[in-house]
């Protein structure tokens, strides 16, 4: 047996070593440097009156979930009956960041709409959605451009924020959630945040 | 009652290809002719309680039946019944099943058509696929069970996917995985071939045929994909570089160097390990490419379900049937070393330059589809690897396989000298360097990337049509028609899939470098105008399908106020799973297509149109069809028939000597 004969074997098995590393490992899943760190504040119009604004203080003292969301996202739609039937429970409060409704919509081109005009198809695109597949929330908020989204560093929608009582944020959850993300993982965090605060 | 007998039958399945893949392999090593006879009955009757089982799993789609739970989440009452078949391999379960079939289908095709191999030789080639089956048909049995119940039933079941609801994914799944599971065989062979320890210019002959209809099968399976993602994707892509594409490309990739490799041992003697390991090779990029799209190591657009078990039977799988045969390679293929010596101008080393090239490139696919994977491993962070790697390390793997493959028929096989090969090209290759910088200027594109790909294309144009005219020029004296008949269809094949990739550059770079585009927001009545396209758009309407609601919009093409097409792209919403799909309507010309989609309604009552002007863009599908034509007259060639005749009872006498 000549060494250099040996040469793809070793390759391969080096491979197949990655990949079942690889499979222990979730591609979706990024850890976000802001856990256990302050939420970026925020005060924002709300969808159901955006002459009232919600700013991140008013939950001080309570532990709840911020749900990023928009009518565009398909995905949203995948994850929605979990959050209705979540809100039916009322284990949690979820407040939802209606995140980039007009402008983040690949299929419309927003450029050139006036910030009110584009604020005021938001709301109605927005209670449309939410009117056909039911509210979850407590209430949304509209980031119409976006910076909040930044703040929180999110990067695909949907994506969900645990936070605690001082206003910070205990963990991330990317994607949809699914039933068994909801009761294996969020609802036991949400658990455990309480208990410690 | 059906499902069960499905599952029954599965089973048997699986308990014959564990007798296929035994017993014939002993009775080989043994020499017993009784164990090995048994190699065909076992394949063949494997082979038919697949295909039951598989009829069971359409008639479950057929009938609606609901209480199975893979028909519930991929069939609905509403679908139409070729989709209701096609759902079957709509999803992980099914189309595992349709892999399996599709390997007993190539294991068939094996027994009916070796009639002159010798019968050694069919029983490892037999007992190497039962193993391959046997993995697979485990695989289904314990982790994906396509007939389990769901009790009780659904009264009404999902639906399939919409974006699967296309002819295309008719045929493309089934196309697809005829060429990735076909090159079973071809390792099979290389296998076969490793455990004889005897490998030889008969051996390479049986081995061309299957190995370029498999080819063939892939290549026409990817673009009918890439055709797929086209006109459903709704924005005019053709090729995304998704690990889910680029599984099947690698193992293309890998092919086509095993084609040209095993012309090399064919005809020279040459390259014999080097073949043998091109050819687990290529099956092993096929069951990667199967771990990758099934085991969620990797995202993708695909996004199939992810499932831990499956990823890690998947990957004990791979191990086993990669691991065991490259620890074979190591052990045997020293032995297979030498043949045919060659100079360093040859038409050898042209080949076995390209070989290279290709094999680097499937290389560098896959480290660019797991480069994110390796990095998460090592901790060092999530990135994605996008088109801007892939195009910026094939253009200049591929610019030189380009120009060889067109030099290499020029050369003489054993040795050539430089000078006068030379000479014989220069021309077209200076004309060519000319006429694709002159083309890119008169087109008004002069980017480093138009003239380096229309130099291409026009090299491989210009290089074509000198070999054919040597070719005829070869018996002087000859009427044309004669001359004509006596070229072999080995040579047809080879000169119609090389034009095919000069067709196909022609297409990527145009369709690269003219593409046009416009977002418009568009009333009734009103028009917009691209490329000296002019369009109107005449209004929306409601239309209903089977099972979806769509609003149809009407526009109306014209040049130069001449009328040309009148388009209706849709926007679709179906009722199972209220998923939104885009219809573009296409109007398909033989320079350029125009393509509209249909986006959201504003609440003006405007609409959101999206224009395209793709010129060029047939070319790419006329060049990969040109491939495929050229794949099937090489396999098609007279001389495997006749000299597998004339070798076959030499080779058996050698074999029991």
């Amino acid at each position: 047996m000549k060494a250099k004969f040996l040469v793809p074997l070793f390759l391969f098995l080096g491979l197949a070593g990655f990949l079942a590393f690889g499979l222990t490992l979730n591609p979706r899943e990024v850890p976000s440097p802001l856990i256990d760190k302050p939420a970026p504040a925020f005060s924002l119009a709300r969808v159901d009156d955006p002459a009232q604004q919600f700013s991140l203080a008013d939950m001080r003292g309570k532990v709840w979930l911020l749900n990023v969301w928009a009518s565009w996202c398909v995905a949203c739609r995948q994850e929605h009956p979990v959050l209705v039937d979540l809100a039916r429970r009322n284990l949690v409060p979820v407040v939802g960041l209606n995140y980039k409704e007009v402008r983040g919509d690949g299929q419309l081109d927003a450029r050139g709409m006036a910030l009110d005009a584009e604020t005021g198809l938001a709301v109605e695109r927005a209670r449309r959605w939410l009117g056909e597949h039911g509210n979850p929330y407590t209430l949304s908020v509209l980031d119409i451009d976006g910076r909040v989204g930044i703040d929180f560093g999110v990067y695909g929608v949907p994506e969900t924020f645990l936070i605690d009582g001082n206003g910070k944020i205990r963990y991330k959850h990317i994607g949809p959630i699914t039933p068994e993300n909801l009761q294996q993982v969020i609802l036991p965090k949400v658990e455990e945040v309480r208990r410690a605060g | 009652m059906i499902p069960e007998l499905g599952h029954f039958s599965l089973v048997l399945a699986f308990v014959l290809s564990l007798v296929q893949a035994v017993v014939p392999l002993v009775g080989a090593s043994r020499n017993r002719a009784a164990l090995m006879a048994v190699g065909r009955p076992a394949a063949q009757g494997q082979f038919f309680f697949v295909a039951f089982s598989f009829a069971c799993l359409t008639w479950a789609f057929i009938s609606s039946d609901f209480s199975v739970q893979y028909v519930a989440l991929h069939s609905n009452t509403a679908t139409p019944l070729y989709y209701r078949i096609t759902g079957v391999w709509g999803s992980h379960e099914g189309s595992l099943l349709l892999w399996a079939l599709v390997l007993a289908v190539w294991t068939v095709a094996v027994t009916v058509f070796s009639r002159h191999l010798p019968d050694v030789f069919l029983a490892r080639v037999l007992g190497v696929l039962g193993c391959v089956s046997v993995g697979f048909l485990a695989f289904l049995l314990v982790t994906s069970n396509p007939f389990e119940r769901l009790l009780p039933g659904a009264p009404e079941g999902r639906d399939l996917n919409p974006l699967l609801q296309d002819p295309g994914m008719i045929i493309h799944p089934p196309l697809l995985y005829m060429g990735y599971v076909g090159f079973s065989v071809a390792f099979a062979f290389a296998i076969a071939a490793l455990l004889s320890g005897r490998m030889d210019a008969a051996w390479a002959r049986w081995s061309r045929p299957w190995t370029t209809v498999a080819w063939v099968f892939l290549t026409a399976g990817i673009t009918v994909g890439s055709g797929w993602a086209y006109y459903e994707l709704g924005w005019g892509g053709w090729w995304f570089w998704d690990p889910v594409e680029n599984a099947s490309f690698m193992p293309w990739l890998l092919g086509t160097a095993l084609i040209h490799s095993l012309a090399v041992t064919e005809k020279r003697g040459a390259f014999r390990s080097w073949t043998v390991l091109l050819a687990i090779g290529a099956f092993s990029l096929s069951l990667l490419g199967t771990f990758l799209v099934r085991s969620g190591v990797i995202t993708s657009v695909h996004a199939f379900a992810t499932d831990p078990k499956r990823g890690l039977f998947i990957l004990f799988l791979l191990v086993v049937v990669i691991g065991v045969s490259l620890l074979l390679y190591a052990w045997r293929a020293p032995r297979l070393s030498g043949g045919g010596s060659f100079a360093f101008v040859s038409r050898e080393t042209a080949l076995l330059g390209n070989n290279v090239l290709l094999s680097v490139a499937s290389a560098s696919v896959l480290l660019g589809t797991l480069y994110p994977l390796f990095l998460d491993a090592l901790g060092m962070g999530k990135i994605s690897v996008g088109p801007p790697y892939f195009e910026a390390v094939f253009v200049p793997l591929m610019t030189p396989v380009v120009v060889l493959m067109m030099f290499g028929p020029f050369l003489r096989w054993k040795g050539d000298t430089l000078g006068p090969a030379l000479r014989r090209v220069a021309p077209a290759f200076i004309a060519s360097i000319a006429i694709g910088v002159g083309a890119a200027l008169a087109i008004g594109h002069a980017t480093p990337r138009t003239m380096l790909g229309l130099a291409l294309a026009t090299w491989v144009v210009l290089a074509s049509v000198q070999q054919l005219a040597a070719r005829l020029g070869e018996r002087p004296g000859a009427s044309s028609a004669v001359r004509l008949r006596g070229i072999p269809s080995a040579w047809w094949g080879m000169w119609l899939a090389h034009l095919g990739i000069g067709v196909f550059i022609i297409g990527v770079t145009l369709v690269g470098s003219l593409n046009q585009s416009l977002d418009v927001k568009m009333r009734e009545g009103q028009h917009a105008e691209l490329a000296g396209y002019s369009f109107v758009f005449r209004g929306v309407q409601d239309a209903a399908g089977p099972n979806f609601d769509a609003a149809r919009a009407t526009l109306t093409v014209s040049r130069d106020g001449v009328g040309i097409a009148t388009l209706q792209p849709e926007k679709r919403v179906y009722r199972a799973q209220g998923m939104p799909m885009t219809e573009a309507a296409i109007d398909i010309g033989p320079f350029r297509d125009v393509y509209v989609s249909l986006g959201e309604q504003l609440p003006d009552g405007s609409w959101i149109v999206s224009l395209y002007y793709k010129p060029f863009i047939s070319w790419i599908w006329l060049g990969c069809a040109l491939m495929v034509l050229g794949g099937i007259c090489a396999a098609a060639d007279r001389r495997y028939r006749k000299l597998a005749e004339r070798d076959a009872p030499a080779v058996a006498a050698r074999q029991t000597a």
